[in-house]
């Protein structure tokens, strides 16, 4: 059990042994956990270096994560940044080459708790929009932390709608230089990350003006504060943006420009160009602009949201079979929480989502990667589906994840309420999730709009060879469909087919009939966007369905890859597929009703095989959350420890506590308010 | 004022001044409210520095200071009635969390309710006097709703007269009461009491755990702040280790049950009593989740109203936020479900009173529907309005992130709700045992009484899977009555069938318990049901008492949007019950809709008539005057980064790395 050891990593006095509760769990596995966390890593050599890397972070100090439990917000920063520079020496000391696995699984290792996020994200805008002889001069720049760059997008008054920004940047031909400027208050860039203590440059997204003409967005880098002394150059107001419910490593900022001027040469121009004289130029499509958007989103997808998810299942799990509560016969001991049905209903379906995400992921890495390349080289036939795709599954992996996490936090009782259990700063990650890189219902509503594209022109396709052209995301819109559920026994629920045609059907069924409302609403003779909008509400519900039929889609199909190869394996992840497609179901159960595609009957059928599920996958749901794999240090929970020893461990932690650490700490407050208090009221009275 | 709130408050259709009468309960109480609000804010003593900028140790301070002026001033003010007090602590706490706040919460009333008149002789004149601070410690870290599982022991010593208060294991030190880390003094233990070689269940003992004059921890005694917390950053949540401590036989509270001083047990005659706290707390959380709710919609409304946002029609100025409907659809449910919570708070409230009346006179017979009820109501409001805040911070879009729009605050200090005083589900559980009592009290042939009386009906209303026809089809989407019907055919059937699988179960080779636990996902749903239906059966209810027309018509409009709303989330329900068909539900869908444009232009003037003052609020989007973007931009400057222009970290760090490399 070299990877047990591996795992418990916080080398306190408990580490040595196991919970007996916890250890019960693990004495007779169904299945290789191994085997699944190589499968989960993309190969047992994958599992071989990352876990190589956390050892390396394992046993230094300025690594251990516990304190920033108790850290104020500018703290954190400072940690945070501190752990960066102390990344970046070991990456030079092992010789790491750029964007390596190693750098992957040392963020995962810290718990992604490292400064400077924004400015990676500002590099791939760099590589994404720049010219090659761009990227030539600034990305060296930026990979040496010469500069630091922030990606300044949102404003104070506006978000996730692009053309609403404010920010100029007008094309002088006299100097060759662009004016950019901030002309309101509203136009105050505002949350961009780094931007507040770090960065040198911010990537300025603003409205083009040059020959007397708007372009819309497009990017510019301006220097903002001197090289020399880190203060803010002239025509440069810059800071912070105040607290926030949390990600506190990173210093969101505001920036407001006062004509600040920059020369040609700093608007990224591999689609678009002004030629000195002014003239605009552009190659390929608007949206272009977008890309750097869809890149953050893939990694946040993984980084932020999956792995918060997938942290949050082990350590409510966890904890739910070492906390014991009331007596299920009044002649036993006191239960493990996990052996309610109710905690069950609570975390197993967070658990298949973990699962299911995953799987989406890499589905998504996958096309990302077969596109990215194709459109830098301006090839642009892919980059509806890839924006559609990385749009719907943003929406729905973070409205759900961060729901999920927020289950797993209140699972655990009143101890989730604590900072200790590591839940709290899963669920505020999770949380801001949902509004930035596009606020949710704005993304489910782009995906609509991708749908409703497709599914009318699937309709005016007379012959059969153009309704084959539809992207693969939505080639079901086509395709047979039955309209009425087919199961006649609770086992039927556990064909993936049977699912995947009752997802089919009402995605489907959502999109037409908000297809025909907006029709019937422009034949009243309402124009075209009031009908949208009042259509909006369908939209979103059809929209929703999609997301979910795709990623049911893509857990069945990678399941399929395993049934001969890992028998034992494919076993229990069918069982979290099945969870996970049925849960949708009953959770809007009135969509599947509605039209009779499924019977009453059929209904407690399904309902029977769910609550079955939750029992078989019970047995397994410990070495589930094992199988992610995440080392003691990167959860930083009291509660979810791999050895299972919560109570000591909490009870350790809060010694930690500033309020506890001095004898002298409780002494303000009771000699400043306390005992006069005391004295004065007892007088009185 | 910002143009756009100017103009949403002179369209309205009804006066907002008379619905806050309403909600404050007379014209009279509003004034009165004001009133004492008014003082605090024009008084320079409660002035301080923005929370949100404070550090965790900085805010205790604060609010230990506050608690100190606080009785001085109230007594100034001369504000002794408990509403009175109540909306006094409420502007002046914000967050109502007082580290003291349990002295008078939990100790006094439990020294009143459990202590013998000389026991209350010798404390509640210190505890009133805030000599002794108080608190009460029930809690464990290993053990929370299920009190019987608690592991703290008080042994009595017949030599010494003497009981000898331990936490045998880790799991058993006392873990979250409030004020324990570093206020009080002294604290109100749970422990298993043990006389005479027996255990005789849970007690309660006074036990002094700071010495008196230099606040230090008494020998034998440990206690501490248990770290940091979602929220709650006022209060010194406290963890308390006994080690064989010895207190005194008479700081047993021996109103009821006694040990005497050879160690012979007494039992108490009825042990329903203490009931009534717990009753009463939780009727009291259905007030603060309307509260909280409306909070939090207050802010994400007036800031729709002022945020303008992307495009209905091409080349028109971006529109108000508010007017698109996936907008409309987010935040108008939970306008009406702030409502509907509203009067189920003032129904609990008054119920609660008016019961604990026939209490006092020795009449017992309402309490357990009273317990049954406020057991799921708490559930069932603190877990919607729990979800309900969340939606109106993610409804602000990324503003709602930061502290500036002072959701985040709503949300944290609210979202202990659903586990503390009782854990969400396990009081789901609760009143879901009371349903199954009733529903087979009925099927005996007794008749239940109170809400649950539609259980009566049920015999006749057997669920048959064939017989489609079995539900009056009859159902009026616009008629109270007819959608309150609705409701209680929903949770007549879910009760049904969730007792029918727990006969089942039962049947089938399982013991009662198991069976339960089996059922627990059915019956959760069931209580759910339930809970709906009083929730839509209070709310019909007040609507019916309503006079002046346009608040009745605008009303009327929030209560068909929560009951409309609910049909269409749970359709599955009303659809495999056959309660409502297809056709129908459609029809409930397109009159939502509608609803939403009906209660557009009345929407800022709904959350006006909740009457928070912007202090209460804590938030720079939801400013009564709508100033948002200056008033940001104010607020960031003061953040504690901004001190210096050059932050430290960049010549700590920064700088050495790109040298470094």
């Amino acid at each position: 059990m070299g990877s047990r050891a591996h795992r418990v990593s916080l080398g306190d006095a408990w580490s040595g042994r196991v919970h007996p509760d916890i250890e019960s769990e693990r004495r007779w596995p169904a299945f290789d956990v191994e085997r699944l966390t190589n499968l989960l890593d993309g190969g047992a050599q994958n599992t071989a270096l990352r876990r190589k890397v956390e050892t390396l972070v394992r046993d230094d100090p300025a690594f251990n994560l516990i304190h920033t439990h108790f850290m104020t917000q500018d703290e954190h920063f400072q940690a945070a940044t501190q752990r960066l520079f102390l990344i970046q020496k070991l990456a030079k000391r092992m010789d790491w080459p750029d964007d390596s696995l190693e750098f992957q699984y040392i963020y995962r290792a810290l718990s992604g708790d490292i400064s400077l996020g924004v400015h990676s994200v500002a590099m791939n805008a760099i590589k994404s929009l720049g010219s090659e002889e761009q990227i030539a001069k600034w990305v060296p720049l930026c990979k040496t932390y010469q500069i630091i760059v922030s990606y300044a997008q949102t404003e104070m008054g506006h978000g996730t709608y692009l053309q609403g920004l404010e920010t100029e940047a007008t094309y002088d031909a006299a100097t060759q230089e662009f004016v950019i400027h901030s002309p309101t208050m509203t136009a105050t860039k505002w949350w961009p990350g780094d931007l507040g203590q770090a960065a040198t440059h911010a990537l300025v997204m603003a409205q083009l003006t040059c020959s007397g003409a708007r372009w819309g967005m497009h990017a510019f880098m301006v220097p903002i504060r001197s090289l020399q002394d880190h203060t803010p150059l002239p025509g440069i107001t810059v800071g912070d943006i105040g607290p926030k419910m949390g990600i506190e490593i990173t210093d969101n900022g505001f920036l407001r420009l006062d004509h600040v001027r920059v020369p040609r040469e700093n608007m990224l121009s591999r689609f678009t160009q002004v030629s000195p004289d002014g003239t605009y130029v552009r190659h390929g499509i608007a949206q272009v602009n977008y890309l750097p958007m869809v890149v953050t989103r893939v990694y946040m997808l993984r980084n932020i949201v999956l792995y918060g998810l997938q942290k949050a299942c082990v350590i409510a799990t966890r904890y739910s079979v070492i906390r014991r509560q009331s007596r299920i016969r009044p002649s036993d001991p006191e239960a493990k929480i996990l052996d309610y049905q109710t905690q069950q209903q609570k975390l197993i379906f967070p658990l298949a989502m973990g699962y299911a995400f995953h799987f989406q992921v890499a589905s998504i890495m996958d096309f990302f990667h077969r596109s990215y390349d194709a459109i830098r080289n301006k090839d642009m036939s892919l980059l509806p589906e890839l924006h559609a795709l990385t749009t719907g599954s943003k929406a729905m992996m973070t409205e759900f994840g961060a729901h999920g996490v927020e289950l797993c936090r209140r699972a655990c009782g009143g101890h989730g309420y604590s900072k200790l259990s590591g839940m709290p700063s899963l669920a505020t990650y999770l949380l801001a999730s949902c509004t930035y890189e596009g606020e949710n219902t704005v993304l489910y509503l782009q995906v609509a709009r991708f749908l409703v594209k497709n599914c009318r022109q699937a309709w005016e396709a007379s012959d059969p060879a153009s309704r084959k052209s539809l992207p693969q995301s939505v080639s079901y819109l086509t395709a047979a469909r039955v309209d009425k559920c087919p199961a006649q026994t609770e086992a039927h629920f556990l064909h993936p087919e049977l699912y995947m045609q009752a997802w089919a059907h009402v995605a489907a069924r959502l999109l037409e009939s908000s297809v025909h409302h907006l029709q019937m609403l422009v034949q009243a003779g309402a124009d075209e966007h009031e009908a949208w909008n009042q259509t909006s509400v369908l939209l979103l519900q059809a929209a929703k369905a999609h997301c979910y039929y795709i990623t049911v889609k893509n857990f069945k199909e990678a399941l399929e890859k395993l049934e001969h190869g890992e028998p034992a394996v494919h076993r229990v992840l069918k069982r979290l597929c099945d969870l996970f497609a049925l849960h949708g179901i009953l959770a809007d159960l009135g969509s599947f009703l509605y039209d009779g595609f499924l019977s009453a009957p059929q209904v407690n059928m399904l309902r029977t095989t769910y609550l079955d599920l939750l029992l078989q996958i019970r047995k397994d749901a410990i070495l589930l959350t094992d199988a992610f794999d995440f080392t003691d240090q990167c959860l930083n929970s009291a509660l979810g420890c791999y050895d299972g020893n919560v109570y000591e461990r909490l009870f350790q932690w809060a010694q930690m506590s500033p309020n506890n650490n001095s004898q002298t700490q409780e002494k303000p407050a009771y000699t400043k308010y306390i005992r006069p208090l005391m004295q004065s009221r007892g007088s009185k009275l | 004022m910002n143009p756009d709130l100017r103009r949403e408050r002179a369209a309205a259709t009804f006066n907002p001044e008379l619905i806050t009468n309403l909600l404050d309960g007379s014209p009279e109480k509003t004034q009165r409210r004001r009133e004492i609000e008014n003082k605090i804010l024009s008084d320079p003593d409660f002035q301080h520095e923005d929370y949100n900028f404070l550090t965790r140790s900085e805010r205790y301070d604060v609010a230990i200071k506050k608690s100190a002026v606080m009785v001085k001033k109230m007594r100034e003010f001369g504000i002794a009635d408990p509403d009175e007090i109540m909306w006094f602590k409420k502007l002046h706490l914000v967050n109502f969390v007082e580290p003291v706040g349990l002295n008078y919460s939990m100790f006094i009333p439990t020294l009143v309710n459990q202590g013998t008149t000389a026991q209350q002789e010798k404390w509640l004149h210190s505890s009133n006097g805030l000599e002794i601070i108080g608190t009460y410690a029930q809690t464990e870290m290993g053990h929370g709703t299920h009190l019987r599982g608690l592991e703290t022991t008080a042994t009595y010593d017949p030599k010494t007269q003497e009981f000898i208060m331990n936490s045998p294991t880790v799991t058993s030190i006392k873990w979250w009461p409030g004020g324990l880390g570093k206020t009080s003094n002294h604290a109100i233990v749970l422990a298993q009491l043990f006389t005479q070689g027996k255990c005789y269940g849970l007690h309660a003992f006074v036990v002094p755990i700071r010495e008196m004059g230099t606040h230090k921890p008494l020998p034998g005694i440990t206690v501490g702040d248990i770290g940091p917390k979602f929220g709650y950053e006022e209060m010194d949540n406290g963890y308390l280790k006994m080690d064989n401590y010895r207190i005194p036989r008479e700081n047993m509270l021996m109103k009821y049950a006694q040990v005497k001083p050879d160690g012979t047990y007494v039992k108490p005659v009825s042990n329903k009593l203490t009931y009534g706290t717990m009753v009463f707390v939780r009727s009291y959380l259905v007030g603060e989740a309307a509260r909280s709710l409306s909070k939090a919609c207050t802010i994400a409304i007036r800031y729709s109203a002022v945020r303008h946002q992307s495009e209905i029609k091409p080349g028109e100025p971006e529109p108000q936020v508010l007017d698109f409907q996936t907008q409309q659809y987010k935040l108008f449910p939970i306008l009406a479900t702030a409502y509907a919570f509203q009067f189920v708070g003032k129904y609990m409230k008054d119920t609660y009173y008016r019961i604990n009346e026939s209490i006092g006179q020795g009449d017992l017979s309402e309490l357990p529907e009273l317990h049954a009820l406020t057991a799921g109501l708490k559930a069932f409001t603190t877990w919607t309005a729990n979800t309900g805040i969340e939606e109106c911070r993610l409804a602000c879009g990324g503003h709602g992130y930061s502290h500036c729009s002072g959701i985040p605050n709503i949300y944290v200090t609210f979202t202990p709700a659903c586990t503390f005083e009782g854990e969400n589900t396990v009081m789901m559980l609760q009143t879901a045992r009371f349903l199954m009592k009733s529903y087979d009290q009925v099927q005996s042939g007794k008749l239940a009484c109170g809400l649950v009386s539609y259980l009566n009906d049920l015999p006749s209303q057997r669920i048959q899977p064939q017989q489609v026809a079995a539900w009056p089809t009859v159902v009026d989407i616009n008629d109270p009555d007819s959608l309150t019907e609705v409701y209680k055919l929903r949770a007549a059937r879910l009760i049904d069938i969730a007792a029918k699988n727990l006969h089942t179960e039962m049947s089938c080779r399982k013991s009662k318990e198991v069976a339960w636990n089996l059922t627990s996902v059915d019956l959760v749903r069931a209580t759910e049901a339930h809970c709906h239906y009083v929730v839509v059966k209070l709310f019909a209810d007040k609507l019916q008492k309503i006079q002046d027309k346009a608040v009745h018509s605008v009303l009327r409009n929030l209560f068909l949007l929560y009951s409309l709303y609910g049909i269409s989330q749970k359709a599955g329900d009303f659809l495999q019950g056959n309660i409502m068909t297809g056709s129908q539900i459609t029809q409930v869908n397109q009159h939502i809709l509608e609803l939403l444009t009906a209660i557009r232009p009345n929407a800022v003037a709904l959350v006006d008539a909740f009457d928070f003052k912007d202090m209460t609020l804590g938030s720079v989007l939801g400013r009564y005057d709508g100033n948002v973007y200056e008033n940001l931009f104010e607020w960031a400057k003061k953040s504690p980064l901004n001190k210096t222009q050059v932050h430290e970290s960049y010549h700590k760090y920064l700088k050495p790395l790109k040298s470094n490399l």
